[in-house]
């Protein structure tokens, strides 16, 4: 019973500074986009531009609700709620600190992995419940591309879990903070398998050069094509959250978590988490968009063969340095 | 009998005009793209039939910001016409003052002094560039999104596109619809200062233009997207009409700049570029290099712009003053688009209107191959292969 109460706790606690994170992570890849192309931003809506996310959702609040003629309609309304749903699923199991987590799970990396693969489930809901030929062309690209990128994200997520011996994310953590980031050392298997979460995670949060599903060049806006309003707003949450817990996986399994110099804690994890969200938005402010079969081909061809290496390589690492574990 | 006049009819139906040679069973999507679509470069429409992903066939459809220029044109005086005109290819307005005023001049045998076909160059070239730093923003926009990589490059092509269309404001007054070209010469002589702020604007593109290449042409994903797609042979875009950057890149090497040339362009050296593969990547290298050459050549006209007036006679006419009695006459010039023509018959209603004026629009040849290449490709190629094709609805639709 207290777990229950301890997990509710922390799981307001955990949603409400995502969302805060997330209101001020849109203002600031706006200025980041905004300063990349030379251009100021969002300046006009309170101090340098800070409250216009606040805007934005006023303003999508305020729009018709449209439903599609013919569309599904109990699908169309739960694809939303659902995708902000599993999107923000994987944060319980994340340690923020040493103390700071929702559900320390000892199976936390299967369930961040079981939890990410369902998000192709709302994403494929809403492109085919809105009776529109773009959306489903979108929802087609997605389940396509989510279940591809769900391999190799398995198999380099199982890096860190072969390294340190345990699949609860706050050990890996504390096996790293005892020994070395898995990104630095062995650097061997950790630092490409650190690249190719990011590059999975990119995919599976829909991400360019990655983010073919929703194509707004080709797809005018794919999935979200038919959504307006409240609805759009959760989808458009959904993707921010996805990324951002993406992030938090990443620096908990890869970066450390909440071990630092100086003074290790809660800061820490923070600070990596933002990091790595802002080489997402680095990423999506340079580059263009991959096709949907070239896609596929880096997955398969290129992602998964170097995943599998690494996963090797991870293990004779354990088996044959002493000391590595 | 029947049959033998079915078998004729299937014969003379052109297999990418007709999805009967396609498997009947198979269940194929018709994706209606466009005229709202934000990647059709306007209002521009394609039915395609797709297998999945895959374009079976597609079926342009045009006419939906057609708004009578021609006829207008009839109606109109000589000197009226040329505003008219610079409202259809909006990009590259220059080039079509110059199409219609130099189809006049021809009929009326007047002769363009020396500075004014030098500055004529001057302009051309500078339009020429800005409308390839467009096309280069948009094409881009088609391949990486309005949310991402794609419109850095676009933003950071149009910030340069601003220095010429400043440069242009000075000269004119006007950023967009100039009318600076007249019978028989130009309205605005070059301002004091300007031919230095030219240069500044110049050297700013150039230096920044590596940067781009590096952004478009040099990266892989650029050249995922763009080798191999969408290929053109040249037998097909001589048959079709096509000319400027997208023959070129299919190995025709045509440019009316050096095979024809007018204004200064016999006094100057045209390097054309040209490419073979004909596909979309040879289509942006084509217009790469011809943004380069266009720079040279600027700094070349800057260089060696003769003094003298800027008009055969005094600029500023009244609508009635240019009589043509009888006559007809066809100007092809070199426009960023290809060939931007003006068939002109004189001798309409009175003696100041044309009878009939027909405007040849490079970006309506290049359209005529959506049905040729589109098959085969996938839907993200068709907005990489529309882009290259870099059609101007303005002036297809007229």
């Amino acid at each position: 019973m207290s777990g229950l109460v301890h997990g509710a706790q922390y799981a307001v606690m955990i949603v409400s500074s995502l969302l805060a994170v997330i209101a001020i992570g849109i203002w600031f890849e706006r200025k980041f986009a905004g300063r990349m192309q030379s251009r100021l931003g969002p300046t006009i809506v309170g101090p340098v531009g800070l409250l216009q996310p606040l805007a934005d959702v006023v303003k999508l609040l305020q729009k018709e609700d449209i439903v599609p003629k013919d569309a599904d309609r109990a699908l169309f309304d739960l694809a939303p709620l659902l995708a902000v749903l599993f999107s923000l699923g994987a944060a319980a199991v994340v340690p923020f600190s040493p103390t700071a987590v929702a559900a320390d799970l000892d199976i936390g990396v299967l369930f961040i992995l079981a939890i990410g693969a369902l998000m192709v489930i709302p994403t494929f809901a809403a492109g085919w419940a809105s009776n529109n030929k773009f959306a489903l062309l979108g929802g087609m690209r997605a389940v396509a591309q989510s279940v591809s990128y769900a391999v190799p994200l398995v198999l380099v997520v199982m890096v860190p879990v072969i390294l340190s011996g345990s699949m609860r994310v706050s050990e890996i953590v504390t096996f790293q903070s005892e020994h070395h980031w898995f990104a630095v050392w062995p650097i061997i298997p950790g630092l490409p398998a650190f690249a190719l979460f990011f590059i999975a995670m990119l995919a599976e949060s829909n991400r360019i050069p990655f983010d073919i599903p929703e194509a707004e060049s080709e797809l005018v806006a794919g999935i979200t094509t038919e959504y307006t309003g409240a609805k759009f707003v959760l989808f458009y949450m959904a993707e921010y959250v996805h990324t951002l817990v993406g992030s938090a996986v990443g620096a908990a399994l890869f970066l450390g978590g909440w071990d630092g110099p100086f003074k290790p804690g809660l800061h820490w994890m923070v600070l990596k988490t933002l990091l790595l969200f802002t080489a997402v938005y680095w990423v999506r402010w340079t580059l263009l968009r991959f096709r949907s079969d070239q896609l596929m081909d880096l997955c398969w061809k290129r992602l998964v063969p170097i995943a599998v290496g690494l996963v090797f390589l991870a293990a004779a690492w354990v088996q044959f340095v002493p000391g590595a574990r | 009998m029947t049959e033998g006049l079915q078998s004729a009819r299937r014969g003379a139906i052109d297999p990418h005009l007709s999805i009967r040679h396609y498997d009947a069973d198979a269940d194929l999507m018709l994706l209606h793209f466009g005229p709202q679509h934000p990647s059709t470069h306007g209002v521009f429409r394609m039915d395609l039939y797709l297998d999945g992903e895959v374009i079976v066939k597609a079926t342009p459809f045009l006419g939906y910001l057609h708004r009578g220029v021609e006829k207008l044109c009839e109606k109109l005086t000589y000197v009226q016409q040329t505003p008219v005109v610079d409202k259809n290819d909006y990009v590259s307005p220059m080039i079509n003052e110059q199409a219609l005023n130099m189809a006049f001049e021809k009929l009326l045998k007047l002769e363009v002094p020396r500075r004014a076909r030098w500055l004529r160059t001057l302009l051309a070239e500078l339009q020429r560039l800005a409308s390839h730093l467009l096309w280069l923003g948009t094409f881009t926009l088609d391949l990486g999104g309005a949310l991402g990589g794609g419109s850095t490059l676009f933003l950071h092509c149009f910030r340069e596109r601003e220095l010429i269309l400043d440069l242009f404001e000075e000269l004119t007054g006007s950023r967009f619809h100039y009318n600076t070209h007249t019978i028989g010469g130009n309205r605005h002589d070059l301002p004091a200062g300007l031919a230095a702020k030219v240069e500044v604007a110049l050297a700013a593109i150039a230096a920044r233009l590596g940067e781009y290449e590096d952004l478009s042409l040099g990266h892989a994903i650029f050249q995922a997207r763009t080798k191999g797609v969408g290929t053109l042979d040249s037998d097909l875009a001589l048959e079709l009409g096509i000319t400027g950057p997208i023959l070129r890149a299919s190995g025709v090497d045509h440019d009316l700049r050096r095979d024809a040339p007018y204004h200064a362009y016999d006094e100057l050296t045209v390097n054309v570029a040209t490419e073979h593969a004909g596909d979309c990547f040879a289509r942006a290298s084509v217009r790469f290099a011809e943004m380069r050459e266009s720079i040279r050549l600027c700094r070349a006209v800057l260089e060696g712009l003769p003094e003298g007036p800027i008009a055969a006679s005094k600029a500023v006419r009244l609508p009635t003053a240019v009589k043509i009695a009888s006559g007809q006459v066809y100007v092809g010039i070199e426009g960023p688009r290809g060939e931007i023509g003006t068939f002109v018959i004189a001798g309409g209603d009175t003696p100041t209107t044309p009878y009939r004026l027909k405007i040849r629009a490079p970006s309506m040849h290049a359209l005529a191959a959506i049905p040729y290449v589109m098959p085969g490709a996938t839907l993200s190629d068709a907005v990489a292969i529309l882009g290259s094709l870099d059609p101007i609805m303005g002036e297809v639709d007229r």
